[in-house]
């Protein structure tokens, strides 16, 4: 029990002891909040080419395909409004 | 129409094959490079997005108030246009803000409310599609109610604090990028007039069929 206590003497002497150094201790010196995009390593450094690429194709891309679904929503229309046109005149009407 | 219809797609045509070349002599912006040349292609589809949602909006107003079928003909077409240049805005930004920003999507006040403003004409054209008879209404309230967010979203940058720039960036561009920048708008605008014209005319096809099943009965 003396031993056992004896320990738990001996640990937080230390800590208590240990800590107005820890805590003088200097704080490892701050990272830059700001790190300007040439300085960064190569891994880093996102390569801007691509994403203007992609931007633009994505813009052309949306209006080829809307264009395209307009025409064949327009062409199946059309063709329904044939279908029945001659659907009338067959009956006679 | 079809008589203005010709010119006014030459002028698109001309004004989109030349536009690359003035925007790729444009200066570039200082911190961010090349990237930044997406602020070319981004900001005209909010702009024309805008443009379709005031016109889906005040043709869904004059639907629900006058009941006029034309109305509701250019207010789908404007809703489906405006879904079409959101999505340009929605997919050019975090391209844009990946490289500038280092995230694709900030969760600021800007992006969320054009996700919801975006989400909000998807919900209109799943209305239409999917909402039975009466559903042009409850559809054209929707569009009312989108219309009013409009300006939420453009003031949000000014009201909240967000990391997209204030409004006051495109009257304060430095020289070389308001020319570039001017031309895009009115190329994007002159597209989403030219996309409307086609959208409403398949409506109007549309309800020229619905006429004719109506005489066969």
């Amino acid at each position: 029990m003396t031993a056992m206590l004896t320990r738990i003497l001996t640990v937080v002497a230390t800590v208590l002891l240990a800590a107005p150094a820890w805590a003088l201790q200097q704080p490892p010196p701050p990272k830059g909040e700001f790190v300007p995009i040439e300085q960064l390593p190569p891994g880093d450094q996102l390569p801007s080419a691509p994403l203007l690429v992609a931007a633009y194709a994505f813009v052309w891309l949306a209006v080829m395909v809307y264009l395209w679904t307009i025409w064949r929503r327009l062409n199946k229309v059309e063709a329904e409004m044939h279908a029945l046109e001659h659907r009338r005149a067959g009956s006679g009407r | 129409m079809k008589r203005v219809f010709l010119p006014v797609l030459a002028v698109a045509a001309a004004m989109f094959a030349f536009a690359p070349i003035y925007i790729a002599n444009a200066p570039f912006e200082a911190s961010m490079g090349l990237v930044s040349k997406i602020f070319y292609f981004h900001v005209p589809s909010w702009f024309a997005m805008f443009a379709a949602i005031f016109i889906s909006g005040i043709s869904s107003a004059i639907y629900l108030f006058k009941g006029r079928a034309w109305a509701d003909r250019l207010g789908v077409a404007g809703a489906e246009v405006a879904v079409l240049f959101g999505s340009m805005g929605l997919v050019t930004g975090p391209l844009w803000g990946r490289k500038s920003w280092g995230v694709w999507w900030p969760w600021d006040a800007r992006v969320t409310i054009a996700l919801l403003l975006e989400l909000t004409f998807i919900a209109y054209l799943l209305v239409r599609k999917f909402g039975g008879p009466g559903s042009e209404k409850l559809a054209a309230a929707l569009s009312i109610f989108g219309m009013f967010n409009v300006p939420f979203l453009y003031m949000s940058v000014n009201i909240w604090r967000t990391i997209h720039p204030p409004t006051t960036v495109i009257p304060t561009l430095p020289s070389g990028m308001p020319g570039p920048f001017w031309l895009s708008v009115a190329a994007f605008l002159t597209l989403c007039a030219l996309l409307l014209t086609l959208r409403s005319g398949l409506e109007h096809q549309r309800a020229a069929l619905d006429a004719l099943y109506l005489e066969d009965e």
